[in-house]
């Protein structure tokens, strides 16, 4: 198959296709150019390194160098000959490869503010995307008390908290009128906001910043509606942009990213684009599972093992849980108030909605239903059922006849069997007692019929209560019960 | 409980008691039984692991002993295809000559020995010695592969030992935070429940992760309700948990365990989320049970069958080895980690040699030192003893093949009901030239023997049994077996007479020296021309020789010692030294005394659900069955009390295949089907179907269970795999 393979980029991406390549048989020999000088590290785990949970080695995944492949870090690509299938690096190497696969990533987005230099952001300006921008933040707020967050997305929320667990006192700005717009509807963007201020985080929304100031005590935020923000440090968030530089001047296809097809190729048959950078049926990445199952149909193809494999999406699933906030957010969910299209006979999908808000305690939940399937969901705060709701949502399983279990938790009903009733009166005579001994009520009644006056002649007689011991104080109150009532009663 | 016509024990030794253990299950619950005027009572003992307690099992387990389908004579299968009485010289006969003949042909390896979990350690031990010694096969291995056989591979790995629990079970009721993964001990050891009762009382967290509401699962604090087959990412999930909140021992890390850089990196990328979307378990949950675990003065993380038996059921135990080392507790008193053994004498059936692999005292086959000191304790060159043999499937699968067994004696075990994708394995021993099945009851695997040989029941032999702890216990007989009916030990004995095989050394001088120091002189028990080595005191004093120095080494355990102290622990090497009721206080049995991390990752099961066969079925127990049900589904009570094998299944999915309780569903796999009645139940996940594994016929479920096996451990998949489910419509 093909022999020499060689991945640009060491993020989430391109370690994890690295590791697939690894998993599977060939004599394939890869090459891993990563930009940044560190070892594989989750980026999803930053936000607790930010809130000093965890140190960097902690965040380190499971690296390939000494196994095989030929990991390079601190080695970035500045040119793709495709012609001659070869890559030269900042070190003056020129690789050359049989397949080239394109994991260069994102890059966060620095806003145009007055008074910023794109180029040479301050100490006090850093963006939240790499883990030596984490450095960066972290060796700025060691005597910080006030950090802002310009963005109120995932990202920037995730920053937010983490500084917040820190103790820092957090403001995050954000143009839009509710918090992760992307993701979240204003009513649900409304309880998250009441969660994170109870988090220590404050959000002013809708209104954009508009200028930046720094100064040896700290940076000043000139809003939009004429209000400033000081603090200690400004933390950026406002979105990432595939980093397709490398691409587009090697002459493939880019867009928003590197365009690539079903199989992950770009227009040229020996290079591929996974991850963040690439650009599939219009949509590009940013997160993590998409990219991993690029990763593996990659590897797939690659090595032989499945040539016929394709990429499909996995369903996008946004997923923010952090100490004091538990979201989830999925598919579709139009505007509140249109949701409810008619629950026609007449062939039109039948929807439904399933809503729920109690703002006190930061919960929140709506679940959209299209013709028994999962089609989209918003679940804020206590959820029990977030785990089911997701896997309907991934799987396309029919949702719950009783629909309560979407909300409340994974059985709405007790479970069938005995469960405790009131009084020993008001159990039916089939009930089962004891377990272990199938002893039901009516052999216990029937027990006593015969002559037995006690719990030990009852236990004796019926061996109710000797094997795991657990139904002892029913047993018990059964005999009670027995000795109480008119023996007419019980022989009824 | 007998049928009143013959004395259930010998004439002048009535009325008589014997304070021995239940036949069952690895708790080995105390009883006493007791026979007066012909009937045989059962009564619970206060025993360390039942404490008074039995379960119906139990208490009903004497009906077996004069229950009018017992087998009372061998049976040979004649010329007209059927099973009729014969004498046992012409058992032995058709035996002797069948590996003669089979080994003449075929060589050596074609003569296979399949054995069984609830033998005692001596038959275990004879069987082994008898398949290297007497047949010189390599070809054994026993029911334990269906097991445990993946959490003592995973143990192993880690520790260096494999001891079920190392440590009494009274350290359960202790512990601050109890972690369950896929065990149900209130519906397959119900006594066992009281060390959780006890747990909970004391204020106690229990967490049970299963795919199902079980029993077990309503005493739990938290139930954390896993897809079938994914527990390993969410043992992953809560390693990862631990780390990111701090409470990985790193003190504990650093002094006494190796290799957790590894395991931290995979951790790493386990972030809850992740294995949330394949689990189904909502982080919350996963959060909630690695503080309970991570925050806790005393834990205990116990996994069994659901954790184990998956194509990768060793790393799925692994994964909660290496979070149980992550947290500190393997070797701190009242905490660790442990397994829940399943068959009655799982623990020390694999110890002694039955397995492929295995020679007695927890001995590898394939280590010149220890071929070496079985071998002079056999009075056989090491050279001679075979190598290492094939696991309990791939040997089933083997038989009656052009290069497989032809001839095949099973002991204890009945592999047409709880091997997997049982229907091709009845076809492979339908298939071989000689089939002998040594069995009290006419098994669905003896009914297809070519013959079968009566066996003694419990009450009727004594020896030694070792428990889930690793605590050896004396099983006693009450009385003797009736007539016509012969002990498994002294079959081999006799066969081992017939085949010429060198009788062991030890048996011939333990058996001749009174003055042997570990022998009790023999008693009335043993027929007087029984050979030597038919003698269990004998066979246990040999065992005791060969385990010497091993991992599981019994030369210290003696009957005596054992009937003195509610059981002996091994290791035990010295008779006047200690035994071992805890292991790993100071050290780990592995070579630098540390215990090894072993980085594992999520895989998928090897059988996904797709259009065709859209649902996960998962297998397992009922409180009044046991295993293969051929004893328990001859005991009125029990068969009362679960009559016949159902599919469980959830309301939603009921309703979708308009299927009402207890009408007919046919479950299909790619290897077959099963049909039974459907029992609706909202415990279980509407993803997922729930059948028992008691029974042969059309409602056995192994009929539809999937045979990928664990690269490691050999263990196949019972637990999960895909299938279609459809009414019956008659």
């Amino acid at each position: 198959m093909t022999g020499r393979i060689v991945i640009v980029g060491y993020g989430m991406a391109g370690a994890r296709l690295a590791t697939e390549l690894h998993a599977r048989p060939g004599d394939h020999k890869v090459t891993v150019l990563g930009a940044e000088p560190h070892r594989a590290y989750n980026r999803i785990m930053l936000s607790t390194l930010l809130a000093g949970k965890v140190d960097e080695a902690d965040v380190e995944l499971t690296d390939l160098a000494g196994q095989g492949a030929d990991v390079r870090t601190g080695t970035a690509v500045t040119a793709i000959d495709r012609a001659a299938r070869t890559v030269r690096t900042t070190t003056g190497e020129q690789i050359g490869y049989d397949h080239l696969v394109l994991a260069t990533g994102s890059r966060a987005v620095v806003p145009p503010l007055a008074g910023l230099d794109v180029d040479r952001l301050p100490d006090r300006v850093v963006p939240f995307r790499t883990l030596d921008d984490c450095r960066r933040i972290l060796a700025a707020v060691r005597d910080a008390r006030t950090v802002l967050v310009l963005g109120g997305g995932l990202l920037g929320l995730e920053a937010a908290r983490g500084l917040a667990a820190r103790g820092l006192d957090v403001h995050v700005v954000h143009p839009v009128g509710h918090l992760m717009e992307r993701q979240l509807d204003p009513a649900a963007g409304a309880v998250l906001a009441g969660t994170l201020a109870r988090l220590g985080v404050r959000t002013h929304l809708g209104v954009s910043a508009t200028g930046v100031a720094v100064s040896p005590d700290g940076v000043r935020l000139d809003l939009a509606d004429g209000r400033v923000l000081d603090a200690d440090l400004l933390v950026l968030a406002c979105g990432v942009r595939p980093d397709t530089a490398l691409a587009a001047a090697a002459g493939l296809t880019v867009e928003r990213g590197v365009v690539v097809d079903e199989r992950l190729r770009t227009d040229d048959p020996h290079v591929s684009a996974i991850g963040d950078c690439a650009q599939h049926d219009g949509v590009v990445g940013g997160l993590v599972a998409p990219a991993w199952a690029q990763a593996r149909v990659v590897a797939r193809l690659l090595t032989g093992e499945d040539t016929r494999d394709r990429y499909r999406p996995p369903p996008g699933v946004t997923r923010l849980k952090a100490a004091g906030i538990d979201l989830a957010a999925m598919g579709e969910l139009p505007p509140p108030g249109v949701a409810h299209a008619p629950a026609g006979d007449d062939g039109a999908a039948r929807c439904e909605e399933l809503t729920f808000a109690d703002p006190t305690r930061g919960t929140y939940a709506r679940v959209r239903i299209t013709d028994d399937r999962l089609t989209g969901a918003i679940l804020l705060g206590d959820n029990p059922a977030v785990g089911t709701v997701i896997q309907l949502f991934d799987r396309g399983s029919p949702v719950p006849a009783d629909r309560r279990a979407l909300l409340l938790g994974r059985t709405v009903d007790p479970p069938g069997g005995a469960e405790p009733v009131a009084s020993p009166a008001l159990m039916p005579d089939a009930t089962t007692v004891c377990r272990c001994n199938a002893v039901s009520k009516a052999d216990l009644v029937g027990c006593w019929r015969a002559g037995a006056r006690s719990v030990a002649d009852v236990v004796t007689a019926t061996r109710a209560g000797t094997g795991c011991g657990s139904c002892r104080d029913a047993v018990a109150g059964i005999v009670e019960w027995l000795s109480g009532v008119d023996p007419v009663e019980v022989t009824r | 409980m007998t049928d009143g016509a013959r004395a259930a024990t010998t004439p002048g030794r009535t009325p008589h008691e014997a304070a021995t253990h239940c036949p069952y299950c690895a708790l080995q619950c105390g009883m006493l039984l007791s026979e007066r005027d012909g009937r045989i009572e059962v009564l619970p003992r206060d025993f360390p692991t039942n404490r008074g307690g039995l379960c119906q099992k139990g208490w009903t387990a004497a009906e077996l002993l004069d229950h009018p389908e017992r087998l009372t004579t061998p049976l040979l299968r004649g010329p007209d295809g059927r099973l009729a009485p014969a004498t046992w010289a012409e058992a032995y006969a058709r035996i002797v000559t069948g590996i003669r003949d089979t080994q003449a042909a075929h060589g050596r390896d074609a003569v296979a020995i399949f054995g069984g979990g609830g033998l005692t350690n001596e038959k275990a031990y004879a069987l082994g010695r008898f398949a290297r010694v007497a047949l010189r096969t390599r070809m054994i291995d026993y029911n334990g592969r269906f097991c445990m056989s993946s959490a003592a591979a995973a143990g192993m790995r880690a520790f260096g030992i494999d001891r079920g629990l190392p440590f009494p079970l009274a350290d359960l009721g202790r512990a601050d935070t109890l972690l369950l993964v896929g065990a149900n001990p209130a519906e397959t050891m119900p006594p066992l429940a009281r060390y959780l009762t006890e747990q909970r009382e004391r204020g106690g967290r229990l967490i049970v992760v299963d795919p199902r509401v079980t029993a077990t699962a309503r005493l739990a604090d938290l139930h954390l309700q896993p897809l079938p087959g994914t527990d390993l990412a969410v043992a992953n999930a809560l390693l990862h948990v631990a780390l990111t909140e701090g409470w990985v021992d790193r003190e504990y890390v650093a002094a006494r365990t190796e290799g957790f850089d590894a395991v931290r990196r995979i951790a790493a990328g386990w972030w809850p989320a992740r294995a949330e979307r394949l689990s189904g378990v909502p982080v919350a949950d996963l959060e909630e049970a690695a503080r309970a675990l991570g925050t806790a003065r005393t834990a205990i993380i116990l996994t069994a069958r659901g954790a184990e038996q998956h194509a990768k059921g060793v790393d799925t135990v692994s994964a909660f080895v290496n979070l149980a080392l992550a947290l500190g507790l393997p070797g701190r008193p009242g905490s660790g980690y442990g397994c829940l053994t399943g068959q009655g004498n799982g623990q020390g059936g694999r110890e002694h040699g039955q397995k492929a692999d295995q020679l007695p005292g927890y001995r590898r086959i394939d280590d010149p030192a220890a071929r070496e000191h079985v071998a002079a304790v056999w009075g056989v060159h090491p050279d001679e003893l075979p190598g290492p043999g094939v696991s309990a499937y791939e040997l089933l699968d083997l038989l009656g093949t052009p290069t497989g067994p032809k001839t095949l004696l099973v002991f204890g075990s009945n592999p047409v009901v709880s091997a997997p994708r049982a229907a091709r394995v009845e076809r492979r021993l339908r298939d071989l030239d000689l089939l002998v099945v040594a069995d009290f009851l006419l098994s669905e695997t003896a009914a297809i023997a070519d013959v079968v040989l009566p066996t003694a029941q419990w009450a009727e032999e004594d020896g030694t049994m070792t428990n889930l702890e690793g605590r050896v216990l004396r099983r006693r007989a009450l009385r003797e077996p009736p007539p016509g009916i012969r002990t498994d030990l002294r079959i081999l004995a006799d066969l081992s007479a017939a085949l010429n095989a060198p009788s062991a050394p030890a048996a011939e001088v333990v058996a001749g020296d009174p003055s042997y120091p570990f022998l009790p002189s023999r008693g009335p028990l043993q027929p007087p021309d029984a050979p030597a080595d038919a003698d269990p005191r004998v066979v246990f004093a040999e065992l005791r020789r060969a385990s010497a120095g091993g991992a599981a080494d019994y030369a210290g355990v003696t009957w005596e010692r054992i009937d003195a102290a509610d059981g002996v622990f091994w290791p035990c090497p010295d008779t006047d030294g200690p035994d071992t009721p805890r292991l790993f206080a100071e050290r780990f049995a592995t070579p630098s005394g540390r215990a090894r991390f072993h980085p594992v990752e999520h895989r998928p099961a090897a059988e996904e659900v797709c259009a065709e066969y859209p649902f996960y079925l998962t297998t397992g127990r009922v409180l009044a069955q046991y295993q293969s049900g051929t004893q328990t589904r001859r005991v009125g009570a029990l068969r009362r009390a679960a009559p016949e094998p159902f599919v469980e299944l959830h309301p939603d999915l009921a309703a979708r295949l308009g299927v009402e309780e207890g009408e007919e569903l046919r479950v299909t796999s790619r290897r077959g089907e099963m049909r039974a009645p459907a029992r609706i139940t909202a415990t279980i996940r509407p993803d997922t179907l729930f059948a028992p594994f008691h029974w042969g016929g059309a409602g056995r479920v192994n009929s539809v269970t999937n045979d990928a096996l664990d690269p490691v451990s050999r263990m196949p998949e019972f637990k999960v795999c895909a299938v279609r489910v459809e009414k019956v419509t008659p």
